[in-house]
């Protein structure tokens, strides 16, 4: 037994066969609610070569549980993974399985709550413990923040980035390697080839800094202010879906609606009007700085700081106010 | 070539008017108007285009509230050809767990070559329901799809599912079942043929008794929740806006000030 009663997290790999850094963040969450509710806490890797990014979770959690399955280097993992897991977890029976609530985590959590017809508490952007979990949740795109529980012993929470800090234990926990449990009875997706994509930019939910650029960035090569501007700061690209649409930058970076959910410690919008489709991804952002010519543009009613003028002329000269300041 | 497309009613974000009641923590779905959820167009758009191009038809699979028809007909007028509503007051308050053994349930009883359903729902946008469907039937799961390529001769399937660097090129058999994102390309506007058209379309109503729930014997519905709301409340408002009126470079002046100040820089 890895624990009645346990709090489970589960370690999602990069491409490359990393631990994920969203993985990083929900285990520890996981270790700060075990701490708090005197439960285990174990983290569980499924993967071809699971080792690596087992001893990785294993700097923010005292166990960790490694399966291999070689069937996930070249298939769509999400089922199979899901399977293995769900199987484990009905023999063992941890009250929670964390798990991020990017596209990994979310097919996975689909999979296993299928199966095992579990329980799941989405998009967490807060979780205490109160003999289970309490999961505070942004609904309606932000508009209200809902508690919730689950109603029985185990259930499933999915974890937003950027909730927690990632911060390994005082000790690494250990590794351990386990036979897979449970039948593989759901079809595995091959992977026939893989495409990069031009342009490929870091994950825009894990950037402290987003600079971002709508309409009024004009096109493709108006971009480059924004660009810049991401660079000096440290920061990501992101973009409305006005300017996805317009096919000035991939679909990847936008923010909003029907694109990712971000909360940067800075989100510096140029030349977006600040439309509900678009704040819903960027409003919890801690702090946020607009640049707009036109001072009834929605988003002068809840960024920090609103510039009235033309980006074109501001974003460089804040690019060089930087510089400048970087240089003394 | 058949394609269902899940497609959920869900409130109008710019409505601003979304509330849950304070008696049971549901949606009022009296407080707002429905509209279809952005990212089901996206899937809607994507199955049209490939029955137009393959031929065939797409058909609307529902599960929700009796106002679900007038939501409908706004995908039917885009060019669906039928749909199925799963309605029943039992299901009223259903959490992701019967939402996903009931869609299963009713998607297991059609036939179709591909199920189509959107990445995520604008008002709690868990994103897991598809998997789940796919798991409980069986289905070929490809998620996060920006290309979608069906061969109906050789009836497989491929889609790009998108990655942190790229595409993964995902190839299975049909029936599969695929979640579509915007990057499958902007949805069309119903035509006004297409609205006068939709009057007239068949949408067959059934109630919970009339599905063969997947994934067990056990409950569905509010009553057999597994998750429970304990309060909702508004998100504390953003402190006040500084508005700055400067020439371009005392503007970035006062912004860098401000994001040191801030500690951001």
């Amino acid at each position: 037994m890895a624990g009645a009663g346990a709090i489970w997290v589960h370690g999602e790999l990069t491409g490359d066969g990393d631990l994920a850094n969203i993985s990083a963040e929900v285990a520890t969450l996981a270790r700060t609610l075990g701490e708090a509710a005197g439960r285990d806490v174990v983290g569980i890797v499924v993967g071809a070569d699971p080792e690596g990014a087992a001893g990785e979770l294993a700097r923010y959690v005292p166990r960790v549980l490694a399966i291999t399955e070689p069937a996930t280097a070249d298939h769509a993992a999400g089922t199979i993974v899901g399977q293995r897991i769900a199987a484990l977890v009905e023999r063992d029976g941890p009250a929670v399985l964390l798990t991020g609530a990017g596209p990994e985590g979310r097919d996975l959590a689909g999979v296993v709550s299928a199966l095992t017809g579990w329980g799941v508490l989405v998009n967490a952007v807060a979780v205490t413990w109160d003999d289970g979990p309490v999961v505070t949740m942004s609904v309606f795109g932000g508009k209200l923040t809902t508690t919730s529980r689950l109603t029985g012993d185990h259930g499933i929470v999915t974890v937003r980035p950027n909730v927690v800090t990632a911060e390994p234990a005082a000790a690494p926990g250990a590794v351990e390697a386990i036979e897979a449990p449970g039948e593989m009875t759901l079809p595995q997706v091959p992977i026939v080839d893989r495409l990069e994509a031009a342009g490929v930019a870091a994950p825009i939910e894990e950037a402290r800094v987003i600079v971002a650029g709508g309409r009024g960035v004009g096109g493709p090569d108006g971009f480059k202010v924004v660009e810049e501007l991401a660079a000096e700061l440290g920061g990501a690209v992101g973009a409305t879906r006005a300017a996805v649409d317009s096919g000035w930058i991939p679909y990847a970076q936008q923010i909003g609606q029907t694109g990712k959910i971000v909360k940067p410690a800075l989100y510096l919008a140029l030349g977006i009007s600040g439309a509900i489709q678009h704040k819903v991804g960027m409003q919890t952002a801690e702090t946020i700085v607009a640049v707009n010519r036109d001072p009834d543009a929605p988003i002068a009613d809840f960024a920090d700081v609103v510039v009235i003028g033309d980006l074109f002329e501001v974003a460089p000269a804040i690019t060089a106010a930087l510089r400048a300041r970087k240089a003394g | 070539m058949r394609i269902v497309v899940l497609v959920k009613p869900v409130p109008d974000t710019a409505s601003g008017g979304e509330r849950l009641r304070p008696d049971d923590w549901r949606l009022d779905r009296a407080a707002t108007t429905a509209v279809v959820n952005a990212n089901d167009e996206y899937a809607l758009e994507a199955a049209l285009k490939l029955t137009e191009a393959h031929g065939g038809e797409v058909v609307l699979l529902t599960m929700a509230g009796a106002a679900a028809p007038e939501t409908m007909r706004k995908a039917l007028a885009m060019g669906a050809t039928s749909g199925v509503l799963v309605s029943d007051d039992a299901l009223g308050g259903s959490d992701m767990v019967s939402t996903t053994r009931v869609l299963a349930g009713a998607l297991g009883a059609m036939e179709y070559d591909l199920a189509f359903a959107g990445a995520d729902t604008s008002d709690s946008g868990g994103g897991i329901v598809p998997a789940g469907v796919a798991a409980l039937l069986g289905l070929p799961y490809l998620s996060y799809a920006a290309k979608i390529e069906p061969d109906p001769e050789a009836r497989t399937v491929r889609v790009n599912r998108i990655t942190p660097t790229g595409y993964d090129v995902l190839e299975a058999p049909m029936p599969a079942l695929v979640v579509a994102t915007q990057a499958l390309g902007e949805p069309r506007y119903p035509s006004l043929k297409g609205i006068m058209a939709a009057r007239s379309k068949a949408l067959e109503t059934k109630a919970l008794a009339d599905v063969s729930v997947a994934g067990g014997d056990g409950p569905v519905g509010g009553a057999a929740s597994t998750t429970a709301v304990l309060g909702a409340e508004a998100p504390p408002p953003r402190g006040a806006t500084r508005v700055i009126r400067e020439p371009a470079d005392e503007a970035a002046r006062q912004v860098v000030a401000f994001l040191a100040e801030r500690r951001i820089i």
